[in-house]
């Protein structure tokens, strides 16, 4: 089986998983204010990690290429408090032309 | 707004989104059907982006399933908090269960009372899961058409994504300085260690910092 598919069949079945057991365990555990303030910061640091390696690397090496201008325009357009679609499509196309006329 | 609105509304915003990461998903070479199926069985915005970010930047599958399941442990947690409310059995809770996500969560709890809220979760998990599967379709089919990814701007639009998905958790000094610890350490480790590594490793930068009040 290709990596691909590994990838997409093992983490679709583990989300169901955490989702189950979420619905049907009682709301007594797991609810610890340690591990609440925990959960809700994992998020924050692997989507900032993902933003820096899908940014400024090409698998193990750093790079700063048109990928960067696009991150940029995506912040100044999150700034401007511009609507999520547009957030992407802004960063696509600053990508787009900084990858043809640079 | 009524419940009914509210859900629309959520739906359809956040389902287009649907569209980017199928875009995303073939420009990082999955195939059409393997885009859609990660719409259809994960389910889960963020998670599904990590699973293609990690792939499109050389991590294992392994690596892949790691990351997706650490975004989406919050789901579960969702699902402790609407169990009680939504009085769920049999088949009911598996169903339940694939539509907790943010967006039925976050609209559920905005509500005023316990029938509003069953409405809000359902009408909005539906609604979500239906748009954001058919846009994950058009995205795909549509970035397949184009051919070179860069060429068309799609290898920003995957930290794009992950950045439109983490500004709205930037509510405090502490989570900026997480992002910020963890743009670091993932950049600092990316030469040294394999691809995906670095990106799982800054989990220990959220207990590190989540650990003390």
């Amino acid at each position: 089986m290709s990596a691909f598919w590994v990838a997409v069949i093992g983490s679709s079945a583990l989300a169901f998983a955490i989702k189950f057991i979420g619905a049907s365990v009682p709301e007594t555990y797991l609810s610890n204010p340690r591990i609440l303030r925990i959960n809700t910061l994992i998020p924050v640091a692997l989507l900032s990690a993902l933003i820096a390696v899908n940014t400024f690397a090409n698998k193990t090496q750093l790079a700063l290429d048109n990928r960067a201008l696009g991150m940029a325009a995506a912040v100044v357009l999150l700034i401007a408090k511009a609507p999520f679609p547009v957030v992407v499509l802004g960063a696509a196309v600053t990508s787009a032309l900084a990858y043809r006329y640079i | 707004m009524s419940v009914k609105q509210d859900s629309f509304s959520v739906s359809i915003t956040v389902g287009a989104y649907g569209s980017a990461f199928g875009a995303a998903a073939v420009a990082a070479d999955f195939s059409v059907l393997q885009a859609c199926l990660l719409s259809l069985l994960l389910f889960s915005g963020a998670s599904q982006f990590a699973v293609v970010g990690v792939i499109a930047a050389g991590g294992t599958p392994i690596n892949a399933i790691a990351t997706s399941t650490l975004l989406g442990t919050r789901n579960g947690l969702y699902g402790l908090r609407l169990a009680p409310i939504l009085k769920l059995r049999g088949l009911k809770r598996v169903v339940a269960a694939q539509i907790t996500i943010d967006e039925s969560t976050g609209v559920a709890l905005a509500q005023n009372n316990e029938s509003d809220m069953r409405k809000g979760f359902w009408y909005t998990g539906f609604g979500v899961y239906i748009f954001w599967n058919l846009f994950t379709l058009a995205g795909a089919l549509g970035a397949q058409a184009i051919g070179n990814p860069s060429a068309w701007g799609l290898d920003a639009a995957v930290p794009a994504a992950f950045l439109g998905l983490l500004w709205p958790r930037l509510s405090d000094r502490k989570s900026w300085v997480l992002a910020g610890f963890a743009i670091v350490l993932a950049l600092t480790l990316t030469p040294f260690v394999p691809a995906g590594i670095p990106i799982i490793s800054c989990t220990l930068l959220a207990v590190i910092i989540g650990w003390r009040k």
